[in-house]
């Protein structure tokens, strides 16, 4: 059965979003110190990117930015086949900083439950915000973004895909239904 | 060209979850039944976790409440040490068991001991066995995973696989490398599981020894086969050098120690036959002055202390693959 297949958000779509994400955290934390973004692989890690660049034109002043696979810290593993382990690249101190997540899609939480322990088995920030492009519903643990791009209420079976370029940069968001 | 570099950059900076290729195996007792996919699936593994080696609070939650039991029939410091730190860097309760001091000492079989394990209900046994095939013996035997640390003359999967991640972080990738392994080739598991291993990932390995340490019929399994030294370190971009294991040898294989070290060590001389960049590996514990020379021991072409660390790592990446995907295995 061909899937259905809707665009969310084009590529301006994509970047307004971020745009606004990035004023809202520098509003939010009054300017950039102390701020680090942390991206979850893997879309998340290319949208934190993104975020760093837009903030550096806004600001004029680079925040540091790193990775973090969340795999080890799933609650699922023993229920599905081995997922390979990405690379955690977070190559500065955590303590006392304010840790931006960012992740492409929010869903059940759990990615984002995990995250946060990862986070803090690395260090102990001083507050964790959590940035999202797409929140979809449907969660499963006490978890709220602090920065959405879009709100988008689905049904469970549909899909969201996010649409990368070969720099990593976002093009599209597209809702799958089958 | 540039276009081609740069697209095959960006083709290696891929995500990882980019390629759907998955791996759950239940157990790991040898290099021979892996493909080369299997292998780098590993190593890819492995890789990202040496980074939880080098953080301040060297855990992850990935094995909490399992059971891993050390089961050690030889001696052994290092492997035993790294498969217990692994484990414990994944949450998972580490047992040791060695054979002195143990009911094995009091004349218990194998399968007895095993079975008496299993009633503890352990989820993986890490095993070393001085028989061939005991691990397989094991698995064959028990429902829990069974990771071999080195049984007999067969295998030793866990040592191939630190050195394969060595060498690819040194030289950037197996395929095309010739590799010189010299010492004892009969006695070694290690040789055995590497020339699966390197021979799988494209290298050319090479293999050198006194003749009493050279199996008649060893080249069958991919090697070329030479009987000094020189020749088969010449142009090799690794040089990896056995121990003398004297343990394992019943007659005398050699005259004396020092006609070995002569023969067969390597010292700075002798390895400017090497490529220029080329390193050398040992599976440890090295033998000062009988297989490496001072010189070696202490130089920066030696990657020892590399192997030793990657060793953490890839026995996380074993420890994690065989506990993943459980229920599925149970379909």
């Amino acid at each position: 059965m061909a899937a259905e297949e809707i665009e969310i958000l084009d590529s301006d779509g994509v970047n307004r979003a971020i745009t606004r994400i990035a004023h809202e955290i520098l509003e939010k934390n009054k300017g950039v110190e102390d701020l680090v973004l942390v991206g979850i692989r893997t879309g998340g890690a290319h949208l934190a990117a993104q975020l760093q660049q837009k903030i550096a034109e806004i600001e004029g002043q680079d925040v540091l930015f790193g990775t973090i696979d969340v795999t080890l810290y799933r609650d699922d593993l023993a229920s599905r086949n081995n997922l390979a382990v990405g690379l955690t690249d977070i190559p500065f101190p955590l303590g006392d900083r304010k840790v931006i997540l960012v992740d492409d899609v929010l869903f059940t939480g759990r990615t984002i439950r995990a995250a946060m322990e990862a986070v803090m088995d690395i260090g102990r920030p001083e507050l964790i915000q959590l940035a999202i492009l797409i929140d979809r519903g449907h969660r499963e643990l006490p978890i709220r973004p602090d920065y959405i791009g879009r709100n988008l209420p689905t049904a469970r079976n549909e899909q969201i895909e996010v649409d990368f370029d070969d720099r990593n940069t976002a093009q599209a968001v597209h809702l799958l239904r089958t | 060209m540039t276009v081609i570099l740069l697209r095959l950059f960006i083709y290696l900076e891929l995500d990882v979850e980019a390629i759907s290729m998955s791996f759950n195996p239940k157990h790991i007792l040898g290099i021979e039944s892996l493909t080369a996919e299997e292998i780098n699936f590993i190593l890819d593994t492995a890789q990202s976790f040496k980074e939880i080696n080098t953080r301040q609070i060297k855990k992850v939650p990935t094995l909490r409440g399992k059971t891993i039991i050390n089961l050690f029939y030889e001696a052994s410091t290092r492997t035993r040490t790294s498969f217990e730190i692994a484990g414990k860097r994944l949450s998972a309760d580490t047992v040791n068991i060695s054979a002195s001091g143990s009911s094995v000492a009091k004349g218990e079989t194998l399968e007895d001991t095993a079975k008496n394990i299993q009633a503890m209900h352990p989820d993986i046994i890490v095993m070393r066995h001085n028989a061939s095939g005991s691990c397989q013996y094991l698995a064959d035997r028990l429902d829990c995973s069974v990771i071999n640390a080195g049984d007999g003359m067969h295998e030793h999967p866990s040592q191939a696989l630190l050195d394969a991640l060595t060498i690819r972080e040194h030289k950037g990738s197996i395929a095309g490398l010739t590799v010189a392994i010299v010492g004892d080739i009969t006695h070694s598991r290690v040789v055995r599981s590497n020339i699966y291993c390197l021979n799988k990932l494209g290298a050319r390995v090479r293999l050198a020894g006194p003749g009493t340490m050279l199996p008649p019929g060893i080249e069958k399994m991919g090697c070329e086969v030479f009987n000094n030294l020189e020749d088969a370190i010449r142009n090799a971009d690794v040089v990896m050098m056995l121990r003398i294991q004297r343990e394992r040898q019943g007659a005398p294989l050699i005259p004396s120690v020092r006609e070995y070290a002569r023969f067969f060590g390597l010292n700075g001389n002798k390895m400017e036959l090497a490529k220029k960049d080329a390193i050398v590996m040992h599976p440890g514990p090295i033998n000062r002055g009988v297989e490496l020379g001072t010189a070696i021991a202490d130089g920066s072409q030696n990657v020892i202390l590399d192997q030793v660390e990657n060793g953490v790592a890839v026995r996380m990446a074993l420890l994690y693959l065989v506990s993943g995907g459980e229920k599925l295995k149970g379909e």
